[in-house]
């Protein structure tokens, strides 16, 4: 038991719940670290895995932003190990620059954001945020992430076969999909990612109703945990119609059939021999059913991290802690009916429009009042300016371009002017890169004293944060530029083959070099990151004095969490209550008699 | 380590974990198939023409009646183990199992008619959707029977250790099989009757 820290429940008598604490169980090197049933050593998985397919996907885009910069010149330094049908002499192929960017869109959202966020953050944080001893189901918990595992393995390994990887982008719109080599390894791919995020949602949705400690009711869970609640049902409900649509395309590819191929249709100069019939709009929706909710689920555990840091840093309750709980819940049921503003240029017509950017301008609402109430829980606070803190305020500014940069995509009339410019690339980017990432990023700083025992450095953490803060802004604010002076995005020679674009290739250079410059920036937080596992400064259980209940486990905590079994006695923000002797009020903390 | 409310309901959600995970699993299920269903009625929709009759009416609906009586015997199997009858447990679950692979030989013989009339999914979108609709549901069956030979195989021992839990589980897999059983019964009139 550790003397230094905050003994949870102070005079209050505890039962021992059982004696995990105590005794070490000997599993041996395999069943402890790697085929574990612990969710934490499963969260730590997702998220280390997740971090490398961050770098793997970031990388891809530095290599593209050569070819963007400098169109047909050969790659530095690595270019000649890409070989001679992908690059040759290093100068890379427009095959290969399509290859590039449907796996950079690909291992970003769906191998590197997502199990970061919901299988790492989720994992490790949630069953301790809510005072349970492991997840609903442990065995499942650990099949999610090796199925996880081998989807990823799969997306990897489809790079080397002949033609290479996808390269219909990360949308894979038929017909081009269906008749475009590597795309059967990515829906396979898929089809195994998919269905490790349907047993992670089952897990993540029974642990939080079913398993939650003693007095901690729904209003008493904090955000992060509601965040990943929504997050959930989203992934339960919204994945399996994209599991439907890979099957289909599957079917196209594989068996010959025509779900997605038009009758007529003509391939350079040839017809395909198809029975034709088919509808390529089809995918489109099925996609976008899925990939609208997919939106919120990659912003919902960013808010969720953000939340416990503002609340945790600001030394206040968090503003408005009810209308953020509703407003995440209403984002959840509305992510379901605004898939179609993907679409306003597919001609589906002006009724359908009309309705979609509706429900699109309501859907807007509740992202603003969460904003809202983490902008209000700011004032008046005494901030402490710790490294997670300047990542989570990074996001709220972040996240406000990214969203409001969105309005004109939402509305049909202007988003005809920036469908499929850089503009859209910019937009989303913000919500996700500058956004979310940080948000992760601010996680990794602000749990990694729990899931280690040692506090990462902050200067290397400022320098981390401020360099990358200035680099991203300049990797995707020129964007807004290029995309409203009509520059098209998916041009492999960066857009120079047409007039109007010429006054906008200079800012290829200065995204070009901003992208290789928050690649440096990332140094520090790798050295940071495997340097302080060793010689971080060691911490007790409650670091950041923080209030909610897994700030009372042991760091880090052992099998089965817990010493005593958590009983939740109040809210999860009680920062700074009048007449108390410290600012911050537990959780655990028992009432004064 | 355990884990609270593996066999025993919490008191204020009235439910065990395993009851809850298999009913949020099936909900998933239903926005499965609910995708395919509405690809069936888009394509249908835009179809200029769509064949019928093409698909033998009596197979389809003795298979229908194949997966009812499965049904029935399933809860059988489960009724039978809260009675405390091992020996009926295991006639019901053996019978389940059974009428599952009834189902299976019938389907196999609707399928190698239309393959030796070189009706293949790629020869028309109708055929398409119903090989894939068919082929998945096939598929759930298949899982389904996996899971029924587990209980009747080294599964069972759970009964002796723990016989709630057992129950439990019985019941998680007939919730499961009435599912993929419901779905037949939409997919029936959809593919052979309209």
């Amino acid at each position: 038991m550790d003397k230094t820290g905050i003994h949870p429940g102070g005079t209050h008598v505890h039962v021992h719940a059982d004696a995990h604490g105590e005794h070490h169980e000997d599993l041996g090197f395999w069943r402890k670290y790697v085929f574990s049933v612990d969710h934490k050593v499963i969260g730590i998985q997702y998220a280390f895995t997740g971090l490398l397919f961050l770098l793997f996907g970031f990388t891809l885009m530095m290599i593209m932003r050569w070819q963007l910069a400098y169109p047909g010149k050969p790659i530095p330094l690595i270019g000649l190990w890409f070989g001679q049908d992908r690059a040759p002499m290093g100068i890379m192929l427009p095959e290969f620059y399509n290859q590039l960017g449907a796996m950079h869109g690909t291992i970003m959202v769906f191998l590197g954001v997502v199990p970061l966020a919901v299988g790492g953050f989720g994992n490790f944080v949630m069953p301790l945020q809510i005072g349970a001893p492991d997840m609903a189901f442990p065995k499942l918990n650990m099949m999610s992430y090796w199925v996880y595992f081998c989807g990823g393995v799969t997306m990897l390994a489809s790079f080397f076969p002949k033609g290479g990887a996808a390269q219909s982008g990360w949308t894979s719109y038929p017909p081009l999909a269906v008749i475009s080599p590597g795309q059967t390894m990515w829906l396979i791919g898929m089809i195994f990612l998919i269905t490790s995020s349907l047993l992670g949602s089952v897990n993540f949705i029974v642990t939080i109703v079913q398993l939650r400690a003693k007095g901690l009711s729904y209003m008493r869970l904090p955000f992060f945990v509601w965040a990943q609640f929504v997050t959930a049902f989203l992934l339960l409900l919204a994945f399996p119609p994209l599991e439907a649509a890979g099957i289909l395309q599957l079917m196209d590819r594989i068996a010959g059939t025509s779900f997605f191929m038009p009758s007529g249709l003509v391939v350079s100069g040839k017809p395909v021999l198809v029975a034709g019939d088919g509808n390529p709009l089809l995918w489109q929706h099925l996609f976008w059913f899925l990939a609208h909710p997919e939106v919120y689920v990659l912003i919902l555990p960013a808010m969720g991290i953000v939340s416990e840091i503002i609340a945790n840093n600001t030394r206040k309750p968090l503003w408005g802690y009810k209308a953020l709980v509703y407003s995440a819940v209403f984002l959840g049921f509305m992510s379901f009916i605004v898939w179609a503003h993907h679409m306003f240029m597919t001609g589906m017509g002006t009724t359908m429009s009309a309705f979609f950017q509706t429900t699109t301008m309501i859907i807007s609402i509740p992202s603003v009042v969460i904003l809202t109430a983490l902008l209000l829980s700011l004032w008046g606070a005494s901030i402490r300016f710790t490294t997670p803190m300047l990542f989570a305020l990074a996001f709220l500014p972040m996240f406000g371009i990214g969203g409001l940069t969105g309005l004109p995509l939402g509305l049909a009339p202007s988003d005809i002017h920036l469908h499929d410019t850089y503009y859209v690339i910019g937009h989303f980017h913000y919500v996700v890169a500058p956004g979310t990432i940080f948000a992760l990023f601010a996680g990794i700083y602000h749990w990694f004293p729990k899931a280690t025992g040692r506090k990462m450095n902050e200067l290397l953490g400022k320098l981390h944060f401020w360099g990358s803060f200035i680099c991203i802004n300049l990797v995707f604010m020129p964007m807004f530029i290029q995309g409203l002076g009509g520059m098209n995005r998916r041009m492999y020679d960066g857009g120079a083959q047409y007039a109007h674009n010429a006054q906008l290739l200079k800012y290829n250079l200065v995204i070009g070099f901003a992208a290789w410059g928050l690649g440096l920036f990332q140094l520090p937080f790798i050295f940071n990151f495997f340097s302080s596992i060793k010689w971080g400064a060691l911490v007790d259980r409650n670091p950041w004095e923080a209030t909610t209940l897994e700030w009372s486990a042991p760091s880090p905590p052992g099998h089965g969490n817990f010493l005593t079994e958590p009983i939740v006695y109040r809210g999860p923000y009680e920062y700074s209550v009048p007449g108390s002797a410290r600012d911050f009020t537990p959780q655990f903390e028992p009432e004064k008699a | 380590m355990n884990i609270p409310y593996t066999v025993e309901e919490r008191p204020d959600t009235g439910l065990p974990n395993g009851k809850l995970g298999i009913w949020l699993f099936l909900a998933s299920e239903v926005m499965l198939f609910g995708a395919l269903f509405s690809t069936y009625i888009i394509l249908r929709t835009g179809a200029l023409e769509w064949p019928h009759g093409e698909l033998n009416i009596w197979l389809g609906m003795a298979n229908t009646f194949i997966l009812i009586a499965s049904s029935v015997t399933m809860v059988m199997a489960w009724a039978s183990l809260k009675m405390h009858d091992w020996g009926k447990h295991r006639l019901y679950l053996i019978l389940t199992f059974l009428l599952a692979g009834v189902f299976l030989v019938n389907k196999y013989f609707e399928y190698s008619s239309h393959w030796t009339r070189g009706e293949l999914p790629s020869h028309s979108t109708f055929l398409a959707i119903y090989f894939t609709l068919t082929g998945l549901h096939g598929l759930h069956i298949i899982g389904g029977m996996i899971v029924m030979a587990y209980f009747l195989g080294p599964g069972a021992k759970l009964w002796q250790k723990n016989p709630d839990q057992f129950a439990n589980r019985i019941e998680y897999t007939g919730l499961y099989w009435h599912f993929v059983d419901l779905v037949w019964i939409f997919l029936f009139p959809v593919l052979y009757l309209l």
